[in-house]
């Protein structure tokens, strides 16, 4: 059951959720729901963040004293367990990934190898800087091997990039595109054929459809060998806490997919902002995904061709890809000259030293580039600083957008500090 | 990892342990996340907040060991340790955490506040909060939790425990 073909195969986006539910017979209700919903899905096991940590004492004792888990914790479970929560739903004409997010995933890959599965997600620096402290170079050296376990598995292996995400928010497209591109690139060298490679919506759609173009753009480039497809997340950052706002912003997202003609999109629910969704809350964003895709068929958005974003992406992947003959090499190189940089990020291998800002549009701008090695193509920064107060402003511009019409307001208020936690 | 990294902040403005016009030194503040947490904007926020509080703030980052949480507050003795998880996992983190700082004698004094969304679905049950505070907190703010008052209430706990303490 390889993913790539499975989506290669579809007559329209294929959509699927973020779910994982720690209980095995939950879980196997969980994807039965998702393959039987009235949409084109995959299914998806997230595991919980013990697992990712490696911390399986901790699941031990949440399993002994009822506490629940934020996901499926496949290292725990036998591999009899997650076959037999896959088996019989799982196969050709319904995938199953693996979602998780770590940075020492050995272990993972291995459970994953053992129930049948043969997709799964993330990348040498995207499951490394969001996830925690380890080293980049180990977590580089790690992803090596599991390229190297997931292949030892048998045929049908897929990964995708989480590049296209990283933090969830407030990184400018052109550094999402290209890291996408860099841990595809890391895949292929690695022996990987079959690969996706993620964007996550952002503040502006115009924005986002540009940069979805220049992601595919240079997949077509970089890697015309592979059988590779687009994955649009549904926007990764501080969600709208209304179900209307969500929606919304989930309908936003299927117009990005469609309109550049991205295969896949991950859903997000009405539940993002408040605690881990129901299979109910996953099946109905799954269904309005579906709907508003089919709706919208044939739709073709503008493509402005290598614009803005495509020449600053294309900068940082040649100013990586130039730093070592090794990849791999090149990338912790990268970061320790801050050619990649992401804003925000407290890892301590990322340089720390861009900045972004959101301009009156909500176009998501480089404020400051650090060591970016594209000032030649960048648009002119800002002369002044990020103020606290506009950095929270930047935070929850699209909570507030969004949430706005659906509480019946005209002009969103500011998450001004004061209102910590409402 | 033994060092803790003390990150530059968003904004231009940083705190850092300046002397502010009353003439007294800011009080410091450790805040941290706990080993399974790999959330970092909540930190951001709650490092952003506090300095506007009049707090002068390390961050620990994330995923911080128990350990490391441990060495830092004997290292620092900081004024108020602020713990944030937002994974669903902060429930079982925060008593664990919670045990092996009270177990400290030199720690057994410390002001020590947990929040966030310590949960993974609806409010922490009343038991839960309890437990929390029967293993050392000396607050607890979770985001679900039927308190409309809680961000003030955090903030109260700041100005009287922390901020205001030891002032004329
Ligand atoms: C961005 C994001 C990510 C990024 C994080 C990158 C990074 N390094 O930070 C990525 C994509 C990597 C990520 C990963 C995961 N995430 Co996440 N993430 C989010 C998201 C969308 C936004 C978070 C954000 O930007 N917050 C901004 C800050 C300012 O707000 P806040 O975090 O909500 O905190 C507020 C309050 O909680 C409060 N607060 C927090 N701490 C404290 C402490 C005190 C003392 C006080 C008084 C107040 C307080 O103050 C803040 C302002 O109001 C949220 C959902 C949402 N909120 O929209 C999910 C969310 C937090 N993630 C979630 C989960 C489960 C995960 C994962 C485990 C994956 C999974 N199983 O789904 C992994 C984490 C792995 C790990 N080891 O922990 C869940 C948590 C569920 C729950 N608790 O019930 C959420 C709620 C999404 C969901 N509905 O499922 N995530």
């Amino acid at each position: 059951m390889n993913l790539g073909a499975y989506v290669r195969r579809q007559p329209g986006l294929v959509v699927q959720p973020r779910m994982g539910l720690a209980d095995p017979r939950a879980m196997r209700a969980g994807l039965r729901a998702t393959r039987d919903a009235a949409a084109i899905t995959a299914g998806t096991i997230t595991l919980d963040s013990y697992t990712r940590v490696g911390d399986l004492a901790a699941i031990e004792y949440a399993m002994r004293e009822g506490i629940a888990l934020n996901g499926y914790p496949i290292v725990s479970h036998s591999p009899e367990v997650t076959r037999a929560v896959v088996d019989g739903i799982g196969g050709d004409d319904f995938p199953v990934q693996v979602r998780h997010g770590s940075a020492r995933p050995q272990a993972i890959f291995r459970a994953v190898n053992a129930a049948g599965l043969r997709a799964t997600e993330g990348g040498p620096i995207s499951y490394c800087l969001p996830y925690g402290r380890t080293p980049l170079a180990e977590s580089v050296a790690n992803w090596a091997e599991c390229c190297a376990i997931l292949l030892d598995g048998g045929p049908g292996a897929h990964l995708e990039t989480f590049g296209g995400c990283l933090l969830g928010q407030l990184c400018p497209p052109s550094q999402l595109v290209a890291v996408s591109v860099l841990e595809a690139l890391y895949f292929h060298r690695h022996g990987l054929r079959s690969i996706s490679l993620s964007y996550a919506q952002q503040t502006n759609a115009d924005q986002d459809v540009e940069a979805v173009y220049a992601l595919r753009r240079l997949t077509a480039q970089l890697l015309p060998d592979a059988d590779t497809h687009t994955v649009i997340y549904t926007y990764m950052g501080l969600a709208p806490r209304t179900a209307g706002g969500v929606e919304a912003l989930l309908t936003r997202a299927v117009e990005i997919a469609a309109g550049t003609g991205a295969e896949r999109l991950i859903v997000k629910t009405a539940a993002e902002a408040h605690r881990i969704p129901t299979v109910a809350e996953n099946i109905a964003a799954l269904e309005h995904a579906a709907a508003q895709a089919a709706a919208r068929y044939g739709t073709v958005a503008d493509d402005p061709g290598e614009g803005q974003i495509y020449q600053e992406a294309y900068a940082m992947i040649d100013a990586v890809l130039n730093a070592d003959a090794d990849l791999g090499r090149a990338i912790v190189t990268a970061f320790r000259r801050g050619l990649l940089d992401v804003p925000y990020c407290l890892h301590p291998d990322n340089a720390g030293r861009s900045r972004s800002y959101l301009d009156a549009d909500g176009r998501l701008r480089w404020a400051e580039l650090g060591s970016l090695p594209i000032r030649a193509v960048a648009e002119r920064t800002r002369a002044q600083a990020v103020s606290s107060a506009e950095f929270l402003e930047s935070l929850s511009y699209v909570q507030r957008s969004f949430d706005a019409p659906a509480l019946g307001r005209s002009t969103p208020a500011a998450l001004a500090l004061p209102e910590v936690n409402r | 990892m033994t060092s803790p990294d003390v990150r530059r902040p968003p904004g231009p403005a940083q705190a850092g342990g300046m002397t502010p016009a009353g003439g007294l030194p800011r009080p410091a503040v450790l805040v941290s996340s706990m080993a399974s947490d790999s959330h970092t904007w909540n930190l951001i926020f709650l490092q952003l907040l506090l300095e506007e509080l009049g707090c002068a703030v390390t961050n620990l980052g994330p995923c911080v060991p128990d350990e490391m949480i441990e060495a830092e507050c004997l290292a620092r003795d900081p004024a108020m340790l602020v713990l944030s998880s937002v994974n669903g996992h902060g429930y079982q983190d925060g008593l664990r955490v919670a045990a092996r700082l009270r177990a400290r004698p030199e720690l057994a004094g410390l002001p020590m506040v947990i929040g966030g969304k310590l949960g993974v679905s609806a409010a922490l049950s009343p038991a839960q909060l309890e437990a929390l505070f029967a293993a050392g907190f000396d607050a607890v703010h979770d985001d679900r939790s039927a308190d409309p008052d809680g961000p003030l209430a955090f903030r109260r706990f700041v100005a009287a425990r922390v901020t205001s303490a030891g002032r004329p």
